[in-house]
């Protein structure tokens, strides 16, 4: 019989992410995916288990579970208070429970079992998109989660020293975006001089930042296009949207930079109030 | 073609027009580039994303400045016939900005062939653009909170059916019983780009 954990509380937001639908944005259907990317694959190496394999993303902690057998597991990105070992992997007996409370510091932190959350994959991929709606429901407490068995070999890993997100002003990396000139001349610099917060509106779909405040000097409307994550987009309302891992496949509203991609994973760590600040460079 | 910058993961090529947009599309499609990962054709760009352990963004423009646009064929996709009642609350708003009754609407609807553009906004939802041409519909001034699954649909050039129920600013023509978005079949999406559609008025053969 296989494994299974039962959830007995979720915190603000619990989804099942893995790598995403890659390659379907021709048909309309975004990448999704585990937010933090680099956080997602770690969990699954220290636990020998297929890259591609599911895992739960949790918001500001809170997750509670109990597992029906022996599992073993790993937590990483945010660090949850708690005493449960952190980027590490560590064995669970039948019955006993991993209790997350809150973190001190970032926004995400990805709950790993060897073998995998094994819920139902829709178009190849177990990632709940909240955008479209698409793949498995937001983790209810009451679930029963079974798990898989896509594993190869451990690695024999104790603990990865790895950096972990900072509570503090995090510093992006930005290129210019496509639609640079929408804006007057001191957009740059108004984008890359000082800082931004984030909104308590944010979400998997993208940050909002306030404090934007160049000027459109085209007046016409901006055919939708295609866009990735990392892309600053800025709509109407002048709020920027920074998007992440379920943003629209096309935009119609200005792109006016791009965090560089192996940035976008820390502004998945970035909490409602906690400030960033782009640093321009060219790509 | 204008190569523009599109973060350090993809490139964004703009083109004069939607058939540009289109015999890119089909060109990248046919040869795509080493290391490209997905295509996202839209009205007047194609956005192609890459992986940066494969390839270059130097490499990939490259490779799409060398396409040439000139060959416009179109690869053989099927045809999809969809039935429409066509009862939808904007039919005379659109006769009325098209300048003829709701019955001549409906004949230049059915009777043109559709093409799907692109995709974007939901699965599943297509961008259709005419054969014949001749459509040019404002969108609603104000979008509806709830547009329901099945509406037919046109808005500037396009003509499209929502997949499920959503906001939409769209002007509703119509509605067909046939769920372009399916999850439960294989392919899920019946509209991809270069799918040829034609709408029938339902209860007629």
């Amino acid at each position: 019989m296989s494994a299974a954990l039962t959830v007995l509380a979720t915190g603000p937001l619990t989804t099942v992410q893995d790598g995403g639908r890659p390659g379907k944005a021709a048909l309309g259907i975004g990448r999704s995916g585990a937010a933090d990317r680099r956080a997602f694959a770690l969990a699954n190496r220290l636990l020998g288990n297929d890259p591609g394999a599911a895992v739960l993303e949790v918001t500001m902690g809170g997750l509670s579970l109990r597992a029906e057998h022996h599992v073993t597991v790993a937590t990483t990105g945010a660090r949850c208070s708690g005493t449960a070992p952190h980027n590490a992997p560590y064995a669970v007996e039948v019955g006993e429970r991993v209790d997350l409370g809150a973190p001190a510091a970032g926004f995400r932190t990805y709950v790993a079992v060897r073998g995998g959350i094994a819920v139902t994959a829709v178009l190849g991929s177990r990632s709940t998109d909240t955008l479209a709606d698409l793949g498995p429901s937001v983790v209810c407490s009451g679930d029963v989660l079974p798990v898989g068995d896509l594993v190869s070999t451990m690695p024999g890993v104790d603990v990865a020293p790895v950096r972990e997100p900072e509570s503090g002003e995090v510093l992006l990396r930005v290129l210019a975006g496509p639609r640079l000139d929408w804006f007057d001349q001191d957009a740059w610099s108004d984008l890359t001089s000082h800082p931004f917060v984030v909104s308590s509106q944010s979400n998997r779909i993208g940050l909002q930042l306030e404090g934007f405040t160049s000027s459109r000097v085209r007046s016409d409307e901006l055919p939708s296009e295609g866009l990735v994550r990392g892309a600053v987009q800025i709509p109407p309302s002048g709020v920027a949207v920074l998007f992440l891992a379920d943003h629209p496949v096309t935009g119609g509203y200005p792109v006016v930079g791009y965090v560089h991609d192996d940035d976008v994973d820390l502004c998945a760590q970035l909490r409602p109030g906690q400030a960033l600040r782009f640093r321009p460079v060219r790509s | 073609m204008r190569l523009l910058p599109s973060g350090s993961t993809a490139v964004l090529v703009e083109v004069d027009d939607l058939d540009a947009v289109l015999a890119l599309y089909a060109a990248l499609q046919a040869t795509p580039p080493a290391g490209v990962v997905d295509i996202v054709p839209a009205a007047r760009t194609v956005l192609l994303i890459t992986d940066p352990a494969i390839t270059s963004l130097n490499d990939v423009a490259r490779a799409v400045r060398s396409r040439s646009l000139d060959d416009r064929q179109q690869p053989d996709r099927e045809l999809i016939e969809l039935p429409v009642t066509y009862d939808g609350a904007d039919l005379d708003d659109v006769g009325r900005q098209l300048g003829c009754d709701t019955g001549e609407v409906v004949r230049r609807h059915t009777e043109q062939q559709w093409t799907v553009a692109f995709c974007g906004f939901a699965p599943g939802f297509g961008y259709l653009v005419s054969d014949d041409g001749g459509w040019d519909v404002s969108r609603r001034s104000s979008p509806r909170t709830k547009v329901p699954a099945g509406a037919v649909a046109l808005a500037g050039e396009f003509t499209g059916v929502y997949p499920r129920e959503s906001p939409g600013g769209w002007q509703i023509i119509g509605r067909t019983q046939v769920s372009v978005f399916d999850l439960c079949r294989d392919p899920p999406a019946l509209f991809r780009p270069g799918t040829r559609v034609r709408f029938a008025e339902a209860g007629r053969q």
